[in-house]
This record gives structure tokens, C-alpha cells and sequence, in this order.
């Protein structure tokens, strides 16, 4: 479709009106305890038309995508601005819209056609024969998620978008039991813009062997112990410590109370930018749409706005939140372009897209060797935090215990707890660039109607002191 | 669309081969949403949405499909027919799956539910100015969802219903905070304005400075919106049988350890209200009712066709993931006035927030208090409290700690809009405990 051909021949009386088209190929291979579970290909694609009228936005979403059909749809979205103005939360103008062309492909080496369905199945049925080594495994799983998502974007200011983005998941997982003990251990569940390269059989070959062994050492593990003390994240549970404590409280429509019907408010608020002490002086986080290889990136967000690279906050102090040019009209704090959609039929909103906390000096070894009492946890299992992102509990899958220096022992059930702003400021140490990961997930969920998006969060290993840390039931 | 849908499954089935065995569905959506801040409108539009899912079986190998249509016949019939031999050409390549269930005709369902819904060219006017004077954020959703599926066996189901919902808050100056759902089939504007008047009325319960109370074991209160996110988690590594046979579920310990649960506390499947299809994506129909807990002792679970071949069970056509579709937990004795009173001393909540499995195995659930949540003391709402974590056991506040259960069921409508309007409920009583902990 020319979208351009098309913005050329609506009829409205607007103040500005674009027109995105969505296209997304979602495809799972899922092999469970040797039979395949899902050999499943999604194709989601329609239009969404916005329409700018006295000052308040109108959408309509149309999967018929014949010019008559997105005519009728961009009148529709007209008289729904028409009717609602009268009512603006806020009275925008064009200029939240800009101007902008340009392109975005994912870097990939292997192109999502050079493994045919039947490869990948023979690649996760041996995964499941490389996880399924000891007796006492009773299930297992391999997955793999292949999306090509295809963004084209014009507005009648002459903005003229494509982007396409390639995104390669997978997760490996093992269920074991040793008398009323069960664990479950992951590869994390996690994903990367990238092609087929992930299936290289060496490299799940490594990750199923780790799987399975560690799975073992948790059924035959020691509860993890309760009490204050010394707390070490591994990136893949960095992740989702990044993103519920950092990323969501730093979101501009929630600051300025537009999810309190569901996600929930913020602790932070506008007067916070510039001034809050949000952790130690240690604490440095990007907002980083343009990391090759991260999930969320991408050149331009659904509004058109360009994606670069901001310090959020920068030696613990908060500068910026996470809020796109509308939110930047009605809140006055600095976008960034962050103004997001999960699909054809969803309005974008503001939200999390990469988001990174910057990489230390420290090494594993000084981490480890600095502490005399702790817990390392390993890949997120369970979590869930207040609506005004205050009052935090996670856990883990895979812990280990650090006594003098030194990890003893592994731990089963690791959980901890606290309230966000004194745990980011009990970061101690920030591991260095060889402790650094980037990873993904598929499934944050946020806005009225719900989407649910990708985001991207990369980490160091880092160390917080005196935290609750706590075991199983 | 029903129409529609049953003649182009017609002609896409009588194009398969003797050895293809072919399942058709169709899920969308015409919907009108606005979304409110501050009693004001921050984002309104509407959404046409469907698509055809198609699973294939040949020669004991299994492919899935599905796909955004257009609807226009034409259009999309040959878009069905470039899939459909894209799957046949995929299908070759993959491995046999010895637990695929193959399309039989169990029976057919169709079901249409019209309602009297709000015109999207007045709903803006209707909605709004009683929500003038107050800070009240929220979602609403109207009009018509369908379903549909139908099988080379020669099944065909339908279900279609039209629905309206305004899921919000009121929050006053001091950031205290009422739930509310006006959900219907068909709109009073008097009986909408008398809902919001109300609430408005209950926000001004929440004027008290609240209490800062300590982490420790209180005896609770919940009400029925807390209960059902409650009975929610069980859909989730819960009453599914395939995550208890493969050592993923909270409901282990009741199977492999004969533990039980509260004899106040029954819970069952309950189709009867005609809120939700009663047949699966695979077209099989459940019964009316499913008994699954009773008097707290575990009676059965939910287990799907797949399911039921891998273990040699007996299929109850539970969804494919074995999620609760329509699940109703009996009442108990204590009457609403006098639930302060049976509570005495200890804290009422009537919204709980975000939870999550702590420790699956162990049934161990954390999550927040939130809304409208009181310190009693003596029988007496005394002041709103700050909201607080609770990491505690089903095993607990379904089990041992249930002291009673209310005598009044409420449905509290599934509002979620992930992927497509939710449909259903949970039909649940409040419930009151010896002990609750609350732990930050």
C-alpha cells in the first residue's frame, strides 16, 4: 500500500490526519516433552486512522484497508474528535505530530526464511533431548518465536515512515522433582531484534545443558535463607527490577494520573525532574531506542517522532521521565520518543522502549569478594509491585549463597523485597562491561483499552545492601 | 457476521482432501472506547476487529493459522485459500504429534445476545457531564463481540453478544481512591447517573486521614471484586491438570499431599448465565456445571482434550490452557450489614492489586491492597489505610484462616481488553479470615 497516494486522496476537514499501517507475522514452534505443542503463524494487520479536530485527537482502526474503507474510517475518527472536544483532557496541536521521514531495519544475519518450520522443530525436539539427561526431570519445553513486524506511517504534513523490525525469542525450560521438591528453571524467556543466528545449535546446545544441570542442583537445594543482607542481581532479573521500579514510575501519563484506573499513579512527580536522588551516585539509566540488537528499538516512534539516546538519570539524580511530545505539551518535561502502540488497533501511548541501566566498573569478582553474608539471584519467576511503584516483592529461579567473599552453596525459592527509591539507593557496586547483558521481553502490559508491548532492558550485575531476602512457603 | 462466517467456512471446507481435517474460527469486535482522565476525554476511537484462526491436521501433524480479515467475501476467501495451501505445504515438514485432537461434531451451539447500546454519536454526551465536580478516570467499552468455530466434522458454534462497560475510579484530594464497573446489555441513562451519584457518595467515606498500619496477621475483610482476583490466580498454574501433572501448579499440594482447603470455600464452573461460549476454540461444548472445588476438597480439575490424551483422562473440554471460563464460588451466611460487625477489630479491603505467585508450589500469593481499604475497630470503619503487600497462602486464606463467607455473589465482570474485549466474570461472595498477612 502507498500510504502517501493515500493521505493524497482522503477528503476531511482537519486539522491534521495520519494514517499507520500495521503488519506483524508472529510465528511460535513450542516442542513440550517431545511432542509439538504449537506450530502457530499470526498475521495481524489493519490501519489506524488519527485525525487532529479542535484540538482533540480521534482515532479509528480498520482492517479494510480499501480507500473507501479507510475513508470511512478516517470520517468516523473525525466526528469522534468532533464530538469529544468539547470535553479535552488537553487542547493539542499539530506540532505533537512532526514531520519526519526515514527508514528502520533490523540488523540480522540470517534471514527468518533460511530455517523452514520443519529445521526449527528438529532443532527444539533436540533441545528437548539435551534438556531431558536425568530421571528426575519430569517435563520439558523448547520455544521459539520468530515476528517481522512491518510499521508504515504518513500524515498529511508529509511524514513518510517504514520500519521493519525482526525479532528472534526462545526459552528452554526444565521441571524437576526430587521427592515434594519441584523446580522449574528457564533460559529466561527472553528475546532480541535479530535473525536466525539465535538457533545456532551450538549456542541452544549451551543453553539447555545449563538448564538441566541447574534444575538439578535447585531440587537437591538448601530453602533460601530470611533476613537483611547483601543482594546480588543477575542481569536477567535486573531486567524486571529496571522495569517495574524504574521504567513504569518515570512514565508521563501515569504522572499525570491517565492510568490510575488500572496500571496505577506514580511516586514521582513533576517536580521530582532535576532534583530527586533516585538511587547512589552509581546509578545511571538511558532510555535507548537505538541499541542494534535490543527488542524495542527502532527509528521513529507512532508518532512520528525521531529516537535518540537520553540519560534519564544520570549519577542518581532523576532528569527526564519517559513521556512523548503529547505528554511534553501537557507536563512540560523533555520527550523522548517513546509514544508507542502494540498494533493497528490500539491508540500509542507513552512507554517503556529500551531501557538500560549503563555499565560500572566493577567485576564479578570484586562483587562477590566484597560481600560476607548474601544471595545472587538468577532470572525473574515471580513479580508484583504497588500502583504507585513503591512497595516491590520479586523473585527468582536460581540463587546462590555468598558467605565470606565467596559463593557456597545453591538456592532454591529466592524472593526479596522493598520500596524503590532506598533500594536504588542501596546500589552498592555496578558490574563492568563483561558482567553487561541486554535482554527482552515480549509482555508489558499497560493502557485502557490493554496493550501489551515489547520492551528492551539491559544490565550490568549489580550489588544492593542491607535488603529483605527471604524463601519458598 | 454469522452469516458470513458459516458460508466461507462452508466453502473453505469443501475445497479439503479426504486425509485434511480442518477446524475454523472467527473472534472480533466492533467497538466504540473512550478513555477519561480527570472526568475529561483523553483518547476516543473505535475499533473493527476480526480475525479467521485455522488449524490444519494431516497425517497426525498439526498446523495453526490465523490471520486479520477484511471482510469482504471475495477478498478474504482467497486469502484463506493462499494460507491454507501455505499451511499444507508447511504442515509436510513437521513432526507427528501423537496428542492432536481431531475435529468431531459434538453438537452445535449458537447463541446471540442483542443488547441496547448507547449510539457512539451521543455516548460522549450521555457519559460525561455526571462526572462533572469529581476526579474520575476510567475506560468505556461498548459494543458487540463474537466468536465462532466450525470443523470439517461438520460442527458449527456461534456466540455473540452486545455489551457495554465504564470501568473507573473516583479519587479525591488526598489520593484515596473508589472502584466501580457499570457493565450492562442495555443502557438506562437514569440508572447510569444513580451509579455514578453513588459512587461519588462512597468517595466521600475515604475524606479521613488514613492509618499507617504495621506488617503482621489481621483479621480481613475482603470483598468479592478482592476475592475474584483471588480466585483469578487459578487460572494460572491452579485447577489446570496439565500444569498439575507437570509440576507446575499451586493445586499439587490438594492432589499429591491431601490438603484441603476451607469447608466454607466451593467453587465451580457455572455456564448457566449465558455470559461467555460454552464451547472451546476446538467447537467442544462443556456442561452447564463443573463442580471443582467442594466444601474444600478438591473434586476436579479443568482438562482439556490434548490433556486428556496425554494422560489417558477423560476430557471435561476444558479451553486449551485450562483457564476458569465461568467460575462461581458459592455463598456463605454472613449477611453484607453485618460484616463490620462479624470483622470486629482488623482490616477491610475491598480491592486487591497485581498479584502473583510468590512460591506456585506452595500456593504462596503476594500482591497490594488497594481502593477503598479500612481500619475497623469494634465493628466501626474507623479510617482508610495506606496500601500494603500481602504474600500469603491459598492455602490459608481459602483454607485454614476462612472463618466465613458472605451471603451475597456478585459478578465482577472481566473488563480486560488484551487482544479483544474480554467477556464473563467471576461470581464471587466476600470473605472474612482469622488472619491475613500483610508483610511492607
Amino acid at each position: 500500500m502507498n500510504l502517501v497516494e493515500i493521505i493524497s486522496k482522503i477528503d476531511l476537514d482537519a486539522e491534521w490526519f495520519g494514517l499507520r499501517e500495521y503488519k506483524e507475522n508472529t510465528t511460535y514452534h513450542v516442542i513440550r516433552d517431545k511432542n509439538p505443542l504449537s506450530n502457530e503463524t499470526s498475521i495481524d494487520h489493519g490501519i489506524m486512522v488519527e485525525v487532529l479536530k479542535n484540538g482533540q485527537f480521534g482515532y479509528c482502526a480498520t482492517s479494510d484497508l480499501s480507500l473507501s474503507g479507510i475513508q470511512r474510517a478516517a470520517t468516523t475518527a473525525q466526528e469522534s474528535a468532533e464530538r469529544a472536544s468539547k470535553y479535552s483532557v488537553f487542547s493539542f496541536e499539530s506540532n505533537v505530530r512532526p514531520k519526519s521521514k526515514g527508514e528502520y531495519l533490523t540488523p540480522i544475519e540470517l534471514p527468518f526464511d533460511s530455517l523452514s518450520a520443519g529445521e526449527i522443530n528438529d532443532i527444539l525436539m533436540k533441545a528437548n533431548d539435551w534438556i531431558l539427561n536425568d530421571d528426575r526431570i519430569m517435563s520439558v519445553s523448547a520455544m521459539a518465536m520468530l515476528v517481522e513486524t512491518t510499521i508504515n506511517y504518513a500524515c498529511s504534513n508529509g511524514s513518510d515512515i517504514h520500519q521493519k523490525i525482526n525479532i528472534v525469542g526462545s526459552d528452554y525450560s526444565a521441571t524437576a522433582k526430587n521427592g515434594q521438591i519441584i523446580q522449574t528453571r528457564t533460559d529466561g524467556r527472553s528475546g532480541n531484534q535479530m535473525g536466525l543466528e539465535r538457533f545456532n545449535q551450538d549456542l541452544v546446545r549451551e543453553k539447555c545443558n545449563k538448564v538441566s544441570s541447574q534444575v538439578i542442583e535447585l531440587i537437591e537445594a538448601e530453602q533460601c535463607p530470611t533476613g537483611e543482607m547483601s543482594l546480588v542481581l543477575a542481569p536477567d532479573q535486573m531486567m524486571l527490577q529496571i522495569h517495574e521500579s524504574i521504567g513504569h514510575p518515570l512514565e508521563i501519563d501515569r504522572i499525570l494520573g491517565d492510568e490510575r484506573n488500572y496500571a496505577g499513579w506514580s511516586f514521582v512527580q513533576l517536580e521530582d525532574f532535576g532534583k530527586l536522588q533516585y538511587g547512589s551516585d552509581l546509578m545511571n539509566v538511558t532510555f535507548d531506542p537505538t541499541v542494534s540488537n535490543e527488542m524495542a528499538s527502532y527509528g521513529f516512534d507512532d508518532g512520528g517522532f525521531k529516537a535518540s539516546k537520553e540519560h534519564l538519570i544520570k549519577d542518581g539524580i532523576l532528569l527526564r521521565g519517559l513521556g512523548a511530545l503529547e505528554s511534553q505539551e501537557r507536563s512540560e518535561v523533555p520527550a523522548v520518543a517513546n509514544f508507542r502502540s502494540c498494533s493497528w488497533n490500539r491508540a500509542p501511548i507513552d512507554r517503556m522502549a529500551n531501557l538500560n541501566l549503563e555499565a560500572g566498573d566493577s567485576s564479578f569478582e570484586d562483587i562477590i569478594s566484597s560481600i560476607e553474608y548474601g544471595v545472587y539471584m538468577e532470572t525473574n519467576r515471580s513479580w508484583s509491585i504497588d500502583d504507585y511503584r513503591n512497595k516491590f516483592q520479586f523473585g527468582s529461579e536460581y540463587g546462590k549463597l555468598i558467605e565470606n567473599g565467596k559463593i557456597t552453596k545453591t538456592l532454591r525459592d529466592p524472593n526479596y523485597r522493598a520500596i524503590t527509591v532506598p533500594f536504588w539507593n542501596s546500589l552498592s557496586k555496578v558490574g563492568d562491561e563483561s558482567t553487561f547483558e541486554v535482554h527482552g521481553t515480549p509482555n508489558c502490559g499497560k493502557g485502557e483499552p490493554n496493550q501489551v508491548i515489547r520492551v528492551g532492558h539491559a544490565s550490568p550485575i549489580c550489588l544492593f545492601e542491607n535488603i529483605q531476602v527471604f524463601g519458598g512457603a | 457476521m454469522k452469516e458470513y462466517f458459516f458460508k466461507i467456512s462452508e466453502k473453505v471446507i469443501n475445497t479439503l482432501s479426504n486425509d485434511e481435517h480442518l477446524t475454523i474460527s472467527i473472534n472480533g469486535e466492533n467497538s466504540e472506547f473512550i478513555r477519561i482522565n480527570n472526568a475529561k476525554v483523553r483518547q476516543i476511537g473505535t475499533v473493527a476487529d476480526a480475525s479467521i484462526g485455522m488449524e490444519l491436521i494431516k497425517n497426525n501433524r498439526k498446523v495453526q493459522m490465523s490471520f486479520t480479515i477484511q471482510r469482504d467475501m471475495e477478498k478474504d476467501y482467497k486469502i484463506i485459500i493462499d494460507y491454507l495451501d501455505a499451511m499444507r505445504k508447511n504442515i509436510l515438514s513437521l513432526p507427528e504429534d501423537p496428542l492432536c485432537v481431531l475435529p468431531k461434531d459434538h453438537g452445535s451451539l449458537d447463541e446471540e445476545y442483542t443488547g441496547h447500546l448507547l449510539n457512539p454519536k451521543e455516548s460522549v454526551d450521555a457519559l460525561l457531564p455526571v462526572m462533572s465536580g469529581v476526579d474520575l478516570i476510567g475506560i468505556w467499552a461498548s459494543g458487540d463481540v463474537f466468536v465462532g468455530n466450525t470443523n470439517s466434522a461438520g460442527q458449527k458454534n456461534w456466540f455473540s453478544t452486545e455489551t457495554f462497560s465504564l470501568d473507573y475510579s473516583l479519587i479525591n484530594p488526598l489520593k484515596k481512591m473508589v472502584k466501580e464497573t457499570y457493565a450492562g446489555t442495555h443502557w438506562d441513562q437514569n440508572d447510569y447517573e444513580s451509579f455514578i451519584n453513588s459512587s461519588k457518595e462512597k468517595l466521600s467515606m475515604l475524606n479521613e486521614k488514613s492509618r499507617k498500619i504495621k506488617p503482621g496477621s489481621y483479621r480481613t475483610y475482603i470483598a468479592s471484586a478482592g476475592v475474584s482476583d483471588l480466585i483469578d490466580m487459578f487460572s494460572w498454574g491452579g485447577v489446570s491438570e496439565n500444569s498439575i501433572r507437570k509440576g507446575r501448579s499451586s493445586f499439587i499440594k490438594m492432589r499429591d499431599e491431601g490438603k484441603s482447603l476451607s469447608p466454607c470455600f466451593s467453587l465451580k464452573e457455572d455456564f448457566s448465565s449465558g455470559t461467555v461460549p460454552r464451547f472451546n476454540s476446538n467447537g467442544e461444548i462443556s456442561d452447564i456445571e463443573l463442580p471443582l472445588i467442594i466444601n474444600g476438597a478438591l473434586k476436579n480439575t479443568l482438562i482439556s482434550t490434548r490433556t486428556a490424551n496425554e494422560y489417558s483422562l477423560l476430557s471435561n473440554f476444558a479451553s486449551q490452557g485450562e483457564y476458569l471460563r465461568s467460575p462461581v464460588m458459592k455463598e456463605g451466611l454472613i449477611e453484607e450489614q453485618d460484616i463490620l460487625k462479624e470483622l470486629n477489630t482488623g482490616v477491610y479491603l475491598s480491592n486487591l492489586h497485581y498479584l502473583n505467585w510468590s512460591d506456585q508450589l506452595g500456593g504462596r500469593v503476594t500482591g497490594m491492597t488497594r481502593y477503598a481499604c479500612f481500619w475497623v475497630e469494634d465493628g466501626e470503619i474507623i479510617s482508610p489505610i495506606d496500601d500494603m503487600r500481602f504474600d500469603d497462602t491459598i492455602y490459608n486464606f481459602f483454607g485454614d484462616k476462612l472463618e466465613s463467607v458472605t451471603s451475597k455473589s456478585r459478578l465482577n465482570p472481566s473488563v480486560g481488553t488484551y487482544g479483544g474485549r474480554n467477556l464473563g466474570g467471576v461470581h464471587c461472595p466476600g470473605i472474612i479470615l482469622k488472619s491475613f498477612e500483610l508483610t511492607l
